[in-house]
């Protein structure tokens, strides 16, 4: 970190990771993403992690409802929300105790003091206050009374009690660390003045207590100095803070617009998934239609049926959905019918971690269905990419007459980074068009409309949906004769069927990029990587490339089919490197179709990869 | 889509396709396929306007004998995927095929949620009391101590009676008609398809392979009258050759069936399918535990309640009036932004 001393008496750091720690109840999460929002406005590159109990009302105080929110704040491109936080602003005893080991040595812990009393301290299983007991002497530590103050300056607001005004300490630290960090305070003044409006005291109070915890930093002798984290030199352009989900959602209304078919999400809630539903019901006047079903079956189901009736059908959910989808999913890929299968992966087997991230889907999404049932797979690597990621999708999807997976993660689900918009008319054509008349002529000079006839080049079914005159068909799940869609059980019809869809998917490789490999091309080490890992292996790579050593990485978009020239790619260097958030599937995929030694590189404990976790195993294979 | 008022009139041939029925000779499925083909030349459907949705069983090959749109897709899903049809697509004429066990077992849980959502499907279910594709076993309309493969010593599961399950589902057309007479089933899927909302027609459907004669203590010529008790609205409940049954309801709300002499016609119950409360309707559901008691067929209920996909596009509509038909630009910008130069 650079400390040097601006006009302002601020120190300027080239970045700085900031943890926001409490209780469920003491809103963090809006804490963390309101720092983010006014840092984003302000300029800077940011990466977020938010981190929450899966227990939505866990017992206040205890270790089990423990919130975070880390954001990594530069001046200069980041990819990650950083590894160890040098503040950690711990709300409740509870928080202290378990985000601290968290914490760089020498780092910064602001507490909310008045919550270290005895029964607080019991319930984060303290014996002795860890504020007097010197146990903290390897940090700077503030002690800062934030309940009493914010009690303080909230007295005179009419119509609001002591009780409600301690709700809003979360602002009056969000004051605090704005000062300390020299954030703009009109992003979050207007903020709250939009979220609150309704409720005029409500707004008194959470104003009130922002200023007051901005003016405590900068009146009390507490903090010697403020700190600046100047803007990132970015490209230019227009941009907003986007997280996965959003981004995702956004990209699914746009394939409609890009379509110009509707949008039809079939979806039953489940975490991490809900807010896509949520996000794409708030756009209705896209024509958007969302249908929360009974199950992840009919929702599954329903967006089949709206796929025969010629609609842009979307699937919402997260792993276990993705098994309940499995039959339906099949059915698609025998019907031959777009469809779109997003599944924002947590931590598994069975609930596992709902609220946590792994990638541990990919083998499911690849064969996680009963039969020869080939589908594509692509996955997003930053949580804007998912704009383009949907689009992508949806693009296969009809272009092919097949259903697409599309794997997201709980990290990149819910973590945001400044996101350039994309220019509208740079967004790809992914116009479709339906069949309207006969097909085929037979040997009498019949006109007839025969369902599975063949694009030769794509091997696209022709897509007749109902409502259009003389193209009456039946399509269904049993396997079908080649051409008129018949039901057909000759053995060698079915060999071909199950060929030609094969190759369907297998063509895909033609209409997608090489190999997206970045960095030393003539290194000895590669990196491989899909999905949310790239902030990660990213990261890594650079610090690698800085200690003096070769390293490429390439990052896969495309898991099925890879792109063409993986093959050839992966045997340019000595050692592959996969690290992956589950215990080595895309290695497998890897060795068995490349016949490549790759090593694996395993994590799944809920959390992305530290930058110096692989920083440490990829140094080791290179000295 | 189609112009109906100019489109041509249809006949039986333009409502059956190519394809040859492959039931078992002598399947309830081939009277109920041919009802529906001589009723919808008298509606104003057309065919390319018509989709057959089915799930997985005997009753499911039905979507393939018609000249129509159709999907013949998993087990237990059709009204899943029918629902989907519906809402993208409120214009079309959807229909929903299925059995006892593909719509009452594996698709139990689809069927209650299309009911109760009142979306536009008329959903036929027929009912063998048998699994008929895979070969005899009991079924979730199968009577206590059913002797099958899968229950050599007699079934001990209670059964459903599909009509209170569909009254308990809040649809809002619930019907009930037999395989052995075409008369009442055309009359009974003309009512169906004309309810705006799901309809729900429970059709006795004899299989003569692994349940012959299920339903014969009832539907047989000769027994029809003493054993079908024929619903007309607004008129007492009557049945018996003579007329000489009736149905009043006793001093605990059921329906009780006592001889007309006994009370006089003004202590019969006058149906009323329209009534809101579907209490009534319920008590006749239960009059008969099984095809060997007089049974009430003909329409329950029908009531008008809003039509999903009706009262979604409403809400897409509005949205579009209040906030245009939107661009993709304010989407991406519906959040603070920044430039960058
Ligand atoms: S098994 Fe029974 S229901 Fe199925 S086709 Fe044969 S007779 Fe009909």
């Amino acid at each position: 970190m650079t400390d040097t001393i601006s006009d302002s008496g601020a120190r300027e750091l080239s970045r700085i990771i900031i943890r926001f720690a409490g209780d469920s109840g003491d809103g963090m999460q809006l804490t963390g993403e309101r720092f983010t929002s006014a840092s984003a406005i302000f300029g800077n590159d940011l990466s977020t992690l938010p981190e929450f109990p899966a227990e939505i009302r866990a017992p206040q105080g205890t270790l089990a409802g423990v919130s975070a929110f880390q954001v990594q704040v530069s001046d200069h491109d980041i990819t990650t929300p950083g590894d160890a936080p040098n503040v950690l602003i711990a709300m409740n005893p509870a928080a202290l105790k378990k985000e601290i080991s968290k914490l760089e040595i020498g780092g910064t812990v602001i507490v909310n003091q008045d919550t270290f009393e005895e029964r607080n301290l019991a319930k984060a299983g303290y014996e002795e206050n860890p504020l007097e007991t010197g146990e903290l002497s390897n940090y700077t530590l503030f002690k800062v009374p934030m309940t009493s103050m914010t009690k303080e300056v909230c007295k005179e607001i009419e119509g609001i009690k002591p009780r409600e005004a301690e709700r809003s300490k979360n602002f009056f630290a969000l004051g605090l660390v704005s000062w300390l960090y020299q954030r703009p305070m009109e992003p979050t003044l207007d903020w709250i003045e939009k979220k609150f409006g309704k409720t005029p005291n409500v707004v008194q109070a959470n104003n009130a207590a922002f200023k007051a915890g901005h003016a405590y930093g900068e009146t009390t002798e507490a903090f010697d100095y403020s700190y600046e984290v100047k803007p990132a030199a970015l490209d230019a352009g227009v941009y907003t803070n986007v997280n996965g989900n959003t981004a995702l959602s956004w990209g699914l209304v746009a394939a409609g617009k890009l379509s110009e078919l509707q949008v039809f999400l079939g979806s039953y809630p489940i975490t991490p998934a809900s807010d896509i539903l949520h996000e794409l019901a708030k756009h209705k006047n896209f024509g958007v239609a969302t249908f929360q079903a009974e199950d992840e079956i009919a929702a599954v189901a329903s967006a089949v049926g709206a796929a025969f009736g010629g609609a842009l059908a979307v699937t919402t959910t997260s792993g276990p959905g993705v098994a309940l989808k499995g039959e339906a999913i099949g059915l698609a890929i025998n019907l031959e019918l777009p469809l779109v299968v997003i599944d924002i992966q947590r931590g598994g087997p069975s609930t596992g971690l709902p609220t946590k991230t792994e990638a541990s889907d990919l083998l499911m999404a690849m064969y996680g269905r009963h039969g020869e049932a080939p589908m594509p797979v692509i996955a997003p690597y930053s949580p804007g990419y998912c704009f383009h990621a949907a689009i992508e999708a949806a693009r296969i999807a009809l272009k092919y007459r097949t259903p697409v997976m599309l794997l997201s993660d709980g990290y990149l689900a819910n973590g945001s980074e400044p996101w350039k918009l994309p220019d509208v008319d740079s967004l790809p054509d992914i116009t479709t068009v339906f069949t309207t008349e006969a097909n085929h002529v037979d040997e009498d000079g019949n006109e007839h409309f025969w369902p599975y006839k063949r694009d030769p080049e794509t091997l696209a079914r022709a897509w007749a949906v109902p409502g259009t005159p003389g193209l009456m068909h039946r399509i269904g799940g049993i396997e079908k004769e080649d051409g008129t869609g018949n039901i057909s059980y000759d053995p060698l019809n079915h060999q071909r069927m199950t060929d030609i869809r094969q190759d369907k998917v297998a063509n895909i490789a033609a209409d997608i990029p090489p190999t997206w490999v970045e960095g030393d091309l003539d290194a000895d080490v590669l990196l491989v990587g899909w999905g949310s890992t790239w902030g990660a292996i990213t990261s890594a790579a650079k610090q690698i490339r800085e200690a003096g050593h070769k390293i490429a990485h390439a990052h896969l978009i495309h898991i099925n089919p890879f792109p063409r020239d993986l093959g050839e790619v992966l045997s340019r260097y000595k050692t592959v490197i996969c690290p992956e958030m589950n215990m080595g599937q895309l290695s497998k995929l890897l060795r068995a179709e490349f016949l490549v030694d790759v090593k694996s590189v395993n994590k799944v404990q809920g959390q992305p990869f530290m930058t110096t976790e692989l920083f440490d195993v990829i140094l080791e294979e290179l000295t | 889509m189609t112009d109906t008022a100019q489109a041509p009139e249809t006949t039986k041939a333009d409502w059956t396709s190519d394809q040859e029925p492959r039931w078992c000779p002598g399947c309830g499925d081939y009277s109920i396929l041919t009802a529906m083909q001589l009723m919808l030349p008298d509606m104003d459907s057309r065919p390319e306007s018509t989709v057959f949705i089915s799930g997985i069983g005997c009753a499911a090959r039905f979507p393939y004998y018609m000249n129509t749109y159709g999907m013949h897709s998993i087990h237990g899903r059709a009204p899943a995927v029918a629902s989907g049809l519906a809402i993208a697509r409120p214009e079309l004429d959807v229909w929903v095929i299925g059995g006892d066990g593909d719509m009452l077992s594996i698709g139990g849980n689809h069927l209650i949620h299309a009911m109760r959502r009142n979306i536009n499907m008329t959903i036929l279910l027929f009912n063998n009391q048998i699994y008929g594709l895979t070969k005899g076993q009991y079924s979730p309309t199968s009577e206590v101590g059913k002797v099958t493969k899968s229950t050599p010593m007699g079934s001990v599961d209670q059964p459903f009676n599909a009509v209170s399950v569909a009254l308990g589902a809040e649809a809002t057309f619930v019907a009930r008609t037999h395989d052995m007479d075409r008369k009442h089933m055309q009359e009974t899927f003309r009512r169906a398809h004309e309810h705006r909302g799901s309809a729900l027609v429970e059709i006795f459907q004899n299989c003569n392979v692994f349940n012959d004669g299920a339903f014969a203590a009832i539907t047989k010529k000769d027994k029809r009258d003493s054993m079908l008790i024929q619903l007309n609205h607004g008129e007492p409940i009557r049945f018996g050759a003579d007329n000489e049954f009736g149905v009043t309801s006793n001093s605990q709300g059921n329906a009780e069936i006592v001889k007309v002499s006994d009370v006089g016609e003004a202590a019969l119950i006058v149906h009323d399918e329209n009534s809101e409360n579907p209490s009534s309707a319920f008590a006749l559901s239960r009059l008969a535990s099984g095809p060997y008691e007089p049974t009430p067929v003909g329409v329950f209920r029908q009531v008008q309640r809003p039509e999903y996909s009706s009262a979604a596009n409403q809400q897409i509509e509005v949205a579009k009036s209040q906030q245009g038909p939107g661009e993709i630009i304010d989407l991406l910008t519906s959040q603070p932004t920044w430039e960058v130069t």
